[in-house]
């Protein structure tokens, strides 16, 4: 063992040669892994803030009404209804709450400060399907809905923009020509991969008018029925002018349990089937996203995993490879060991424990490296990573398994030479 | 170690500690075989100095590593310390040479990256002696050949003559029943080779057995007892004085 750090030593150049390898392959496997765990990660939160409990049916624009635009003026109606609610409630028993949910893209007034927002109308039990929470005061109420109260809960991102340091609660926020009491704030909507999405489809067709959002206000679905209609108005290019009614943008059902989720999807979907005959809708599941995010996420991992066992594989070669050079340089040695007593498996332990050597101290400047290139990533990139213990251990291991896999057969050809014959050796 | 399953006669009678009965050592060619040695009978006892002579090619170095357990014979039966090791695997020879034999080659055949302590120590090492124990007796044994204060120099830091006193040192490490030295002078001048030479004399004095091979009479005449080898046989065999 000490002759093993010696001629590692006496060798530095070319052990270093030999373990850079095993530190690349390494520390490739640990970058990949972070990076790789922490994309998945996060698409995974992502989904998981959808609720996984959750059915969610979005209005969109049919296709043939797209293409449509061309007409000077037109009156489109499409999308969900309140009657496709009321519907999903009468034949989902299962279904722990049904949200209807209208948006409207707007402006919101305090004093003189202005900003674009978007008006959610919707119910008190909203909250059960949102990862948002509320933060002071209260939210809607039955109340709220059934007077059609002129009410609003505002969220942080709102209170920032509009409130600066005045106390929102009770304050009057003005939205089109209506001033409605702030009772609330909540957090803000974390952005999801899928209302990302959205949003984009909404800035490209509405960018004029609503600009960059500043947050959501949440106001009872009657009262923004009554104050706000249906009806929107699209200016087209230069040309058009598109009126659309559209009731409902969206439907969150929430079900009990996960088992439900799939059965009441297929509900939902025969129930849509049949009442929209143009395909104004999209219905979104949690659930399936999170199962194909797992799916994709074992394939990448199959990938990645491949492409380390391949570095692996070449790391591996190169060791071999010196160790034989070191085997055939060492013969006389190897010659005056046996002559003194040394068996074979002594010869194979030297050889060995000198490989092992060589590619853990590999393994361990590997795993350094490893480390630091997702913390490059993270810092710079951009990018989310995660270290789990189970791919430092597991580099580990393969530092291990590769050092006895490609070690044991210089160690073996080293114990097996004639002892006279290398004696003799030059 | 394993009782030996029969015991020479010659054993009964003296203190022999090395027989050869009718050994031969032959090294297929090809179709051609060719026989380096033949037929040696041999007795060793306990304290013996013995000069091994013979033109180049006579299989004296042959004759040597089969003694040493480093070759096996192509027939006859070879016993050392009571033990048939003609039959042994390998695994039990290395066992043996660690154990009986002590090596002292023409090319002092130290380890370069190992200081003198610790080329002493080898033998030891691979007869699971502790690093205390061991570097304690290796630095006896530097003392005894002369070279206490040299223990940390490595073997390109001292000349011919101290490496293979060193060399001498490690192949007593364990005590051996046997020394067998392969022209331990071949590569000195010749006043190294008398100091070498003095350290044989001195160890057979103190009772250790030892087989030295020399092309040199001189040499050979420090032994009590020479053989001469010609063409694998034993030609000739007397005692000194
Ligand atoms: N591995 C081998 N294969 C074939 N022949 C061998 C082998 N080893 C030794 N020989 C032959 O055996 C014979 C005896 O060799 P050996 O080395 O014992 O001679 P030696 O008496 O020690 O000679 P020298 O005085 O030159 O050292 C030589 O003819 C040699 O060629
Ligand atoms: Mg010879």
């Amino acid at each position: 063992m000490k002759l093993g750090i010696k001629s590692l030593w006496l060798h530095r150049l070319r052990s270093t040669l030999t373990a850079l390898g095993i530190i690349f392959g390494v520390s490739s496997v640990i970058a990949m892994l972070a990076i790789g765990e922490g994309a998945s990660r996060t698409a995974m939160e992502q989904i998981a803030r959808l609720g996984s409990l959750n059915i969610i049916v979005k209005t969109v624009q049919p296709p043939e009404d797209q293409q449509a635009t061309g007409q000077q003026q037109s009156l489109q109606e499409y999308g969900l209804t309140y009657k496709d609610a009321e519907r999903f409630r009468n034949s989902i028993p299962d279904a722990e709450v049904i949200v209807p949910i209208r948006r409207v893209a707007q402006q919101a007034w305090y004093r003189n400060r202005k900003v674009p927002i978007e008006v959610i109308g919707t119910v008190p039990w909203h909250l059960e399907t949102s990862p948002i929470r509320l933060i002071l005061g209260r939210f809607l109420t039955s109340a709220d809905l059934d007077y059609k109260q002129d009410i609003c809960v505002i969220d942080g991102g709102i209170v920032e923009r509009l409130f600066a340091l005045d106390d929102p609660i009770g304050q009057y926020v003005k939205i089109a020509s209506d001033y409605y009491t702030v009772v609330g704030i909540v957090s803000s909507q974390p952005s999801t991969a899928a209302s990302n999405q959205q949003e984009k489809q909404e800035t490209d067709s509405s960018k004029a008018k609503a600009g960059a959002n500043a947050g959501n206000i949440y106001i009872p679905l009657t009262t923004v029925k009554n104050r706000f209609g249906e009806m929107s108005m699209q200016i087209s290019g230069s040309t058009g002018r598109k009126i659309e009614k559209v009731e409902l943008q969206e439907i969150i059902v929430k079900v009990t349990n996960v088992d439900l989720v799939l059965p009441t999807r297929d509900i939902l979907a025969t129930l849509l089937e049949r009442f929209h005959k143009k395909n104004d809708y999209q219905i979104i599941v949690p659930l399936e996203l999170l199962q194909q995010a797992k799916r994709t996420q074992r394939i990448f991992s199959i990938v990645l995993g491949s492409i380390a066992a391949i570095s692996l594989l070449v790391g591996g070669i190169g060791i071999m490879n010196i160790m034989l050079a070191t085997v055939s340089e060492r013969t006389r040695e190897i010659g005056i060991r046996r002559a003194l007593g040394a068996r074979k498996k002594d010869i194979i332990f030297q050889f060995l424990s000198e490989t092992l050597l060589l590619t853990f101290a590999g393994g361990a400047l590997g795993i350094v490296l490893g480390c630091t290139i997702p913390f490059f990533v993270t810092h710079f990139g951009k990018m989310p990573t995660v270290i789990t213990g189970t791919s430092l251990l597991l580099s580990f291991g393969i530092s291990g398994a590769v050092g006895i896999i490609f070690g044991l057969y210089p160690a073996y050809r080293a114990a097996n030479m004639d002892p006279i014959e290398s004696l003799r050796h030059e | 170690m394993a009782q030996p399953p029969d015991k020479h006669p010659d054993f009964t009678a003296d203190g022999a500690i090395l027989v050869f009965d009718k050994l031969c050592k032959n090294y297929q060619l090809g179709a051609f075989e060719l026989k380096v040695l033949q037929e040696i009978d041999l007795v060793i006892r306990k304290g013996d100095y013995l000069a091994v002579m013979g033109p180049s090619g006579s299989g004296k170095s042959t004759l040597l590593n089969i003694i040493g357990c480093l070759d096996r014979p192509t027939s006859g039966k070879y016993f050392l310390g009571g033990q048939d090791v003609s039959l042994l695997e390998d695994n039990d020879l290395s066992a043996i040479r660690g154990r009986h034999v002590g090596f002292v080659f023409q090319s002092f055949n130290l380890i370069s990256q190992l200081n003198i302590i610790e080329n002493i120590e080898i033998p030891m090492f691979y007869q699971g002696f502790s690093e205390h124990q061991s570097s304690a007796r290796a630095q006896e044994l530097a003392e005894l050949v002369g070279l206490g204060d040299r223990t940390r120099h490595r073997p390109s830091e001292l000349s011919g003559g101290q490496q293979q006193r060193v060399a001498i040192a490690r192949a007593l490490a364990n005590d051996p029943l046997i020394v067998l030295a392969d022209e331990p002078t071949g590569n000195l001048d010749s006043q190294s080779g008398k100091e070498i030479l003095a350290l044989l004399d001195n160890l057979c004095e103190r009772g250790k057995t030892l087989i030295v091979i020399t092309h040199d009479e001189n040499i050979a005449h420090h032994a009590q007892r020479q053989i001469r080898l010609l063409d694998g046989r034993i030609e000739k065999e007397w005692y000194n004085r």
